[in-house]
């Protein structure tokens, strides 16, 4: 096995038009959020019911992908394992351009973007989105040490398995943290759970595993460095286990709902009359996020090929992203139970399920957010030596 | 290299240019002057109504000195039609100065720049300054 | 304001006449000083949000008609919103609700608010302290800080926050409302810091129905907390502890 020599990657054309089109995206989201914000977010079609919409649901898939791409790096510099030790500069440096492509999205979203620096500045340390905001920026600053001392030459190993380590134990609180930005919402009869910081927690490795993977396998094959079958179908089995989790998970939240009586309504919601959060739920992330994935990674014989897990990784993120909008949006849908025991109706939608349809600016703000994400990534890596030049399996660690 | 100074240096100077139009046209307004002067409150305002704001936001005082709708009463420009004019017209009193200085107003968005009850406000039409009067002044005297 | 000069030095058998007017105008503008000082910066204690009051609703839903709309068309006057004209996309700072009991089919409507809860969810989730209660109880949305992330809404058990989606013209001097904000039912703190009760009250007192009834709950005295103290009454939601200022009877 060769010392891992790791080197920029060069502008090739099919790069270049790679990045004119990530630009396309960013231009197109920059022109729906300049309309927005001049008009009111009236023009997305928004209402006082569903206020968390698709940015969100871009938004929050980003940064809990954020933190769970910083898991390649953690289980090479906290748990040793010497395959995943190459890819931990790129996973670094995933983990920070999707959190800013996930916080780009989320603060050009709001209503009063130009406010950011009181947010920055201006701390309620009761409300748990307040401490996220703190944990973000602690993210950037770890993540940036943490993939500083990798990158530094004669670094000793001790500090950079120490600023793994808290890097790794930072993004764990962070994740809890979004995860009780709705776990601890006591008015919404979908959120109210404690299991929804854990949930989130699993979901970030299996997100961010499987854009970790995407993004490897794309930049690999465009710049023509080798990636070994076995590196990837271990990644793919290691996604398998964290696609279980999420589904695990998902199970507890929605067993332990399904046992209260109180709760009953919002279940048989999502599970069976919801309409389009069903089909998401069970068709979405369910099989498609979930049991297809599972299967085809750990498949006996097709498992080992490498089109197995990137597909597997493909699928785990539609998933995700139906998960998300199926918790997000089905949600704030679901009527909010103010006077249990009687039929409600009023001027202001109460009792009777929410209507959302996404618009195009949203999606558009949305895409834009994971185009500025790839976008810095592919800048980081021409720019810094962060992709090895060879993660052939014959080069790799077996440990 | 020395081309590229003196055109740099030309665009400078020519930023330079509203200045030499002598500042902007500030309107007079009505009801008794601050006790404090005008300059006093050209460069205090915001953190005058800044604080009083937060009095009486969080605290419910509302007899403070600084308050945007005794601000928008006493300075009330009228336009063509002898209502007073909101900041979507750049004669408002706050608009011909915070235009000058490029400084963006953030307290309309929300406060309403007219005064509710415009018959209370004193109806002046816009008063000469005294640069018109000066001007007015030398031509009558040749 | 300049104090005229107390001269010290002269004995008091040596004072002149104009030295008595002079000391006596000294001592009566130092007394009335702090008065007239008070009043110019320190204003009224009455019209300062008191801690030691507690402003809160009774709404008796027997005496709420189903057709009657007067306490939401005068939240709407005295207030601005409404006119935007959106439907229910349109903010509503108060509503009218159709209840109909499950097991009885008994028919019933009343009157929904901002419920000015004493432990309000809305104040604990706000990033940046925008969504505030002050030490009368009042529940506010400080639109200087808020920055339109409409955690708030997420939060409120009663739907109770809107979020305005466009650019407002012609707000009302006292109700100040923008773009890209969250606001709710204020209890007309204009109002209520003059003395005054809110439009909603008032104008479901003028219709002759007065099922709303204003008052400190902290006053034993008061005609409110006399009410709560004979009758039965409910608050929304009670499972979750907030202790809303508004409560209902007869539902």
């Amino acid at each position: 096995m060769e010392r891992t020599i790791y080197r920029e990657i060069k502008a090739t054309p099919q790069i270049l038009q790679l990045a004119a089109l990530l630009g396309l995206f960013i231009l197109a989201a920059a022109a729906s959020i300049l309309y927005v914000e001049h008009h009111g977010h009236i023009v997305t079609g928004m209402n006082n019911e569903i206020v968390w919409g698709l940015p969100h649901v871009f938004a929050i898939f980003l940064i809990v992908a954020a933190s769970g791409a910083l898991n390649v790096a953690s289980i090479a510099s906290v748990f040793g394992k010497t395959p995943y030790k190459p890819m931990a500069r790129l996973s670094g440096l995933l983990a920070l351009s999707l959190l800013a492509g996930g916080l780009a999205v989320l603060v050009l979203d709001l209503g009063r973007p130009d406010r950011l620096i009181v947010a920055m500045t201006t701390y309620n340390f009761k409300s748990i989105f307040a401490w996220n905001i703190l944990l973000y920026n602690g993210f950037f600053v770890i993540v940036g040490a943490y993939l500083y001392v990798q990158m530094a030459r004669s670094m000793p190993y001790s500090v950079i398995r120490v600023a793994g380590t808290v890097a790794f134990l930072w993004r764990l609180v962070l994740t809890t943290g979004t995860g009780s930005i709705f776990g601890w919402l006591v008015a919404r009869s979908a959120y109210d759970a404690a299991v929804m910081a854990p949930l989130f927690i699993v979901m970030s490795f299996s997100f961010g595993l499987a854009v970790f993977i995407l993004v490897l396998s794309l930049i690999t094959r465009l710049t023509d460095r080798s990636l070994g079958p076995k590196l990837i179908a271990r990644m793919g089995r290691l996604l398998g286990i964290f696609a279980g989790l999420v589904l695990y998970f998902t199970a507890v939240q929605h067993l332990t709902n399904l046992y209260a009586a109180e709760h009953g309504s919002v279940e048989a919601f999502i599970l069976r009359d919801g309409g389009i959060y069903t089909q998401l739920f069970w068709v979405g992330q369910v099989i498609i996020g979930g049991l297809i994935p599972i299967a085809l990674v750990f498949h006996p014989t097709g498992g080992a090929k490498p089109a197995s897990t990137i597909v597997a990784s493909a699928l785990v993120i539609a998933g995700g992203f139906s998960q998300l909008y199926v918790i997000l949006i089905g949600g704030q849908a679901f009527p909010l139970e103010i006077f249990p025991g009687f039929d409600v109706s009023s001027s202001f939608s109460d009792g009777v399920v929410n209507a959302y349809s996404p618009s195009y600016l949203e999606l558009l703000l949305g895409l834009g957010g994971v185009a500025l994400a790839l976008a810095i990534t592919g800048f980081g890596m021409m720019v810094l030596r962060i992709l090895p030049t060879n993660l052939s399996d014959a080069n790799v660690g077996q440990s | 290299m020395k081309r590229l100074l003196v055109s740099l240096m030309f665009l400078v100077g020519l930023a330079a240019l509203p200045a030499l139009a002598g500042g902007p046209v500030i309107p007079k307004a009505s009801g008794a002057p601050h006790a404090e002067g005008n300059e006093y409150w050209r460069i205090n305002h915001m953190q005058l109504l800044k604080h009083d704001r937060d009095e009486t936001m969080r605290l419910g005082d509302r007899d403070i000195q600084a308050s945007l709708k005794e601000c928008v009463t006493c300075h009330a420009v009228n336009g063509d039609d002898a209502e007073p004019v909101s900041t979507a017209s750049d004669k408002h009193f706050c608009r011909t100065c915070h235009d000058y200085v490029a400084v963006k107003i953030d307290c309309f968005s929300c406060h309403n720049s007219k005064p509710e009850t415009p018959k209370q406000a004193l109806m002046r039409p816009d008063t000469p300054d005294s640069n018109e009067i000066a001007a007015y002044l030398k031509e009558a005297a040749e | 304001m300049k104090l005229p000069a107390l001269n010290f030095d002269k004995k008091p058998t040596e004072m002149n006449r104009r030295d008595f007017l002079k000391s006596g105008g000294a001592v009566a503008t130092l007394t009335l000083a702090p008065g007239v000082t008070l009043m110019a910066f320190g204003g009224d204690a009455e019209a300062q949000a008191d801690p030691g009051k507690r402003w809160g609703l009774l709404i008796d839903v027997n005496k709420c008609a189903k057709d009657c709309n007067a306490c939401v068309s005068a939240c709407s006057t005295e207030n601005g919103w409404g006119q935007e004209g959106h439907g229910d996309k349109g903010a509503q700072w108060i509503r009218k609700v159709d209840l109909k009991d499950k097991a009885t089919g008994r028919e019933s409507s009343l009157p929904m608010m901002c419920q000015h809860c004493e432990n309000p969810p809305c104040v604990d989730v706000c990033p940046t302290n925008a969504s505030f209660k002050r030490p009368d109880g009042i529940v506010l949305v400080d639109k200087h800080k808020c920055i339109g992330c409409r955690y708030c809404m997420m939060a409120c058990p009663y739907k109770a926050r809107s979020f305005i989606h466009e650019d407002v013209t012609d707000q009302k001097a006292h109700a100040p409302r923008g773009k890209g904000t969250v606001e709710s039912c204020t209890l007309c703190v204009h109002r209520v810091d003059t003395g005054g009760t809110p439009a909603c009250v008032e104008a479901c007192s003028a219709t002759g129905h007065g099922a709303m009834m204003f008052g400190d709950l902290n006053d034993p005295d008061s005609e409110i907390s006399k009410a709560l103290d004979n009758y039965p009454s409910v608050a929304l939601r009670d499972d979750l502890g907030l202790n809303p200022g508004v409560r209902y009877s007869n539902l």
